[in-house]
């Protein structure tokens, strides 16, 4: 299994490496890693610390994706989350994307397959929207939405907002059917550098139906909003 | 916090910025490296000049070395230690001889850009021959047959953005058609501190990186308090469904080049003496990388008397554009004893080059302000003229005379465009589906300017077209790509998925282009002239590097007079990895 794994990443390596006139690739094969949130959030209950980070290995049209996101509170991680992708390119500006998402925290742990769409929607909407289903018939479904707004070259505010839905009830890691969470945000970022970007922000966290439900039994909150400050890299 | 982050704006653009802009006051070479400086004051004028060497037989050598254009040392690539090279001066009807030693790590190249000569003297790696390994010496010879300005240039890797290239002049075996006193090689180029495989990096993981005249909120207000809602709404709605930006001038901009004018920065500047009275020929090359220059003397008027090294019927401007690897020769009579600015804007007007003419070195003239950046619009998309009166804004009153004629012209070539399978696709984000020709619309930013500014119908050949068959068949070629994420192609076809385009040799073929993406293509042809259809068939001038416009159509012809495999490539040098062919003519 790990070796057809690595034959295959092989075999996606060496897809593309013709020699060209001069000595020159026209697609030479890149690595991007973009963190974007690595942030401080005033929340209910005490300040907890989120990432959202992505990456990828590949070429112009194919790609390995690497997608993580999480929350630590107190010291104890919370919430993580791990994808492992295959993307493909498909229109001029959407990219489909197929694979495996693993939940680390909350435990037990829940694995998925993934099968989602990121791209850019007409008005320049950052879009990435993904199906997953998990062991035990479980489904879930997600969409995030961002936008940049330039106020000026280098200092740019991002609505972005979120929301998880789910197939059916899974009480021990929280989860209620249906519309589980929403989270809204807006950061106003600086770009020192393309690359580094220093941030505030404010995020609305919301839970719904059975999600919520669960939140309360355990004393969590189910509304808040939250001060956030971070930062923006990437390379 | 966020009142301190909007001054902090300000300061943050505007102080590095100036310093990259200008550059160092002693730029490049000359400072305190070591090195024997490139100047050779042998030559007519003072300050630095680079160095010219003359006769039939040539040693060049390519190296690497330390220069230092903006504060930072940096590593360039250098042919006999200067930036640009050494002007080589060749006299038509003699044959030259050039060693060319590659003292890099590794293998290198030197293509004479626009010289007619034998397929293996062309100095393409992959087509021409293997390249020159490191520590070994190519000697290149080959027949003088034409005069004129070209110039040479690496065609090895990104090795030209980093130096390697230099001026060509050759001197008319029979009298010269253009009277002057003396002449001055001018090479305008980008110099980057960075790496330029990171620069290809970054354009490929966010295309816009470079570009800092991105539309802002800012602008949105002022369009609301101009135009209302709805029209502010409804102009960019096209743009916003595209997903495009009107505001992309060029891929990689001031941000991070200095732009250079004989090597010199703009701060330093570049000089050439004359006395009064004096016919001064200038001969300018465009030896960028990237960079479209928008060039003008103010208050003196140019006489442009060669195009891509030909003569043309002398043709009297204020400006032109030079697109990457083209060269124009210019005549112009200083009347005054007092300096000028010989000024080039880059296009997207986020920096310039700068020299001097003066009858004395203690004399500057003023520079004169950027105009304002050009804003694309619906002709760059390729939509036609005709939805451009829409927008007063965007075509800024544009030349947009009935182009009926021109139709006709073509014999038919342009009616219905078809776009090949090949395409659509996810590398390919725009097809023009209404290109016009542009050939007396001098470009995006020069339309109606106040100034005299030279366009493609003004280029008239000083002799008869040597070649007045109609050509036997058309080559269709539409320039495409995918802007966001930086793929380049032709007809939707990268060159490494390519066939090589067949010539039959002694044919005349018409090449015609659509440019399907919203960027200027330099497009050169190895090995054979471009002759441009500019309406004129007598007098069709002889190119080797034409612009194709955003969105726009244009065609030349070319007699298949020289067998073997020949490059074929947009000449900017990140666009040129995808945006190429080989020719075969056999």
């Amino acid at each position: 299994m790990k070796k057809r794994a690595l034959f295959a990443l092989g075999g996606f390596i060496a897809s593309t490496t013709a020699a060209l006139a001069g000595g020159m690739i026209d697609d030479p094969l890149l690595s991007f890693v973009k963190v974007d949130q690595f942030e401080l959030r005033d929340a209910e209950g005490g300040n907890s610390f989120v990432w959202d980070a992505q990456g990828w290995v590949g070429y112009d049209l194919k790609k390995l994706w690497i997608k993580t996101e999480g929350e630590r509170v107190g010291g104890e991680t919370e919430e993580a989350e791990v994808q492992f992708l295959y993307s493909r390119s498909f229109a001029r500006y959407w990219d489909v994307q197929a694979g495996w998402r693993r939940d680390i925290r909350p435990e037990p742990n829940r694995d998925w397959a993934v099968l989602g769409v990121q791209g850019l929607a007409p008005y320049f909407f950052e879009v990435d929207a993904a199906l997953f289903v998990g062991t035990d018939g479980r489904t879930a479904a997600r969409l995030e939405a961002e936008y940049e707004f330039l106020i000026t070259q280098r200092l740019i505010l991002t609505p972005d907002i979120e929301f998880n839905l789910y197939g059916k009830d899974d009480p021990l890691t929280g989860v209620g059917s249906g519309l589980s969470d929403m989270e809204l945000g807006l950061r106003l970022r600086y770009e020192i550098r393309r690359e580094f970007a220093p941030y505030v922000g404010v995020n609305w966290i919301r839970k719904f139906g059975g999600t919520a439900d669960f939140a309360r039994v355990v004393g969590a909150s189910t509304n808040d909003v939250q001060w956030v400050a971070g930062l923006r890299a990437w390379f | 916090m966020t009142t301190k982050i909007f001054s902090a704006d300000g300061q943050a653009l505007s102080l590095p910025r100036r310093r990259f802009v200008q550059g160092l006051a002693a730029g490049g070479l000359l400072t305190g490296l070591g090195i024997s400086p490139l100047s050779s004051r042998a030559e007519s004028g003072v300050g630095p000049q680079p160095q010219v060497l003359r006769g039939r037989s040539f040693d060049l050598t390519i190296g690497s070395q330390q220069v230092n254009f903006t504060g930072h040392p940096r590593p360039a690539t250098t042919i006999n230690g200067s930036i640009p090279g050494p002007i080589l001066r060749w006299r038509e009807g003699e044959r030259v001889s050039l060693r060319v030693t590659n003292n890099l790590a590794h293998d290198s190249s030197i293509h004479w850009h626009g010289m007619i000569l034998p397929t293996h003297m062309d100095g393409v790696p992959g087509i021409s021959f293997d390249g020159i390994r490191p520590g070994e010496t190519f000697t290149y010879e080959f027949d003088v047959n034409q005069n004129g300005t070209y110039w040479y240039h690496s065609h090895s890797g990104f090795q030209e953005q980093t130096g390697m290239y230099g001026a060509i002049i050759i001197d008319p075996k029979q009298s010269d058609p253009v009277s002057y006193d003396r002449d001055y090689v001018v090479v305008l180029s980008d110099w980057s501190d960075e790496d330029p495989s990171r620069i290809y990096a970054k354009l490929k993981k966010m295309s816009d990186y470079y570009n800092f005249n991105e539309r802002t909120g800012m602008d949105l207000l002022r369009d609301i308090r101009d135009k209302g809602v709805s029209r502010t709404f409804s102009e960019r709605k096209m743009w916003n469904t595209m997903r495009m930006s009107d505001r992309d001038l060029s891929d990689v901009t001031g941000y991070t080049y200095t732009y250079l004018m004989n090597g010199q920065t703009p701060a330093g500047g570049w000089a050439g003496l004359f006395k009064r009275g004096e016919k001064i020929r200038l001969r300018f090359v465009n030896g960028s990388a990237m960079t479209f220059f928008d060039v003008r003397i103010p208050e003196l008027k140019m006489t442009v008397v060669a195009a891509d090294g030909q003569n043309i019927e002398p043709v009297t401007v204020d400006e032109f554009r030079i697109g990457v690897a083209e060269t124009y020769d210019v005549v112009v009579e200083p009347k005054d004893d007092r300096a000028y600015t010989i000024f080039a804007q880059t296009i997207d007007r986020t920096g310039h080059a700068r020299g001097t003419l003066t009858p004395d070195m203690s004399l500057t003239a003023p520079v004169p302000e950027y105009d304002p950046a050009p804003i694309l619009g619906h002709g760059e998309m390729g939509m036609g003229m005709g939805m451009a009166g829409m927008d007063h804004g965007m075509h800024s009153g544009g030349k947009s005379k009935p182009m009926a004629m021109d139709h006709s012209m073509h014999g038919g070539s342009g009616s219905g465009i078809v776009h090949v399978a090949t395409e659509y696709g996810p590398h390919v984000d725009m097809r023009a589906e209404n290109p016009q020709l542009h050939l007396d619309d001098p470009g995006i930013g020069l339309r109606n300017n106040g100034r005299r500014v030279l366009s493609y119908a003004d280029l008239r050949n000083l002799y008869p077209t040597p070649d007045v068959r109609e050509p036997g068949r058309e080559i269709k070629l539409h320039l495409t790509g995918n802007m966001s994420r930086y793929m380049w192609s032709i007809n939707g076809v990268k060159f490494a998925d390519a066939d090589p385009i067949q010539l039959k040799f002694g044919e005349r073929v018409r090449f015609s282009f659509v440019n399907d993406t919203m960027m200027n293509h330099p497009m050169h042809l190895h090995g054979m002239w471009s002759d441009l259809e500019t309406g004129d068939n007598k007098r069709i001038p002889r190119k080797h590097v034409v612009i194709v416009q955003p969105g726009s159509k244009i065609s030349y012809l070319v007699t298949a007079d020289a067998k073997g495999g020949w490059a074929f490539h947009c000449h900017l040098l990140y666009h040129m990895l995808g945006m190429f062919r080989k020719v075969v003519v056999s």
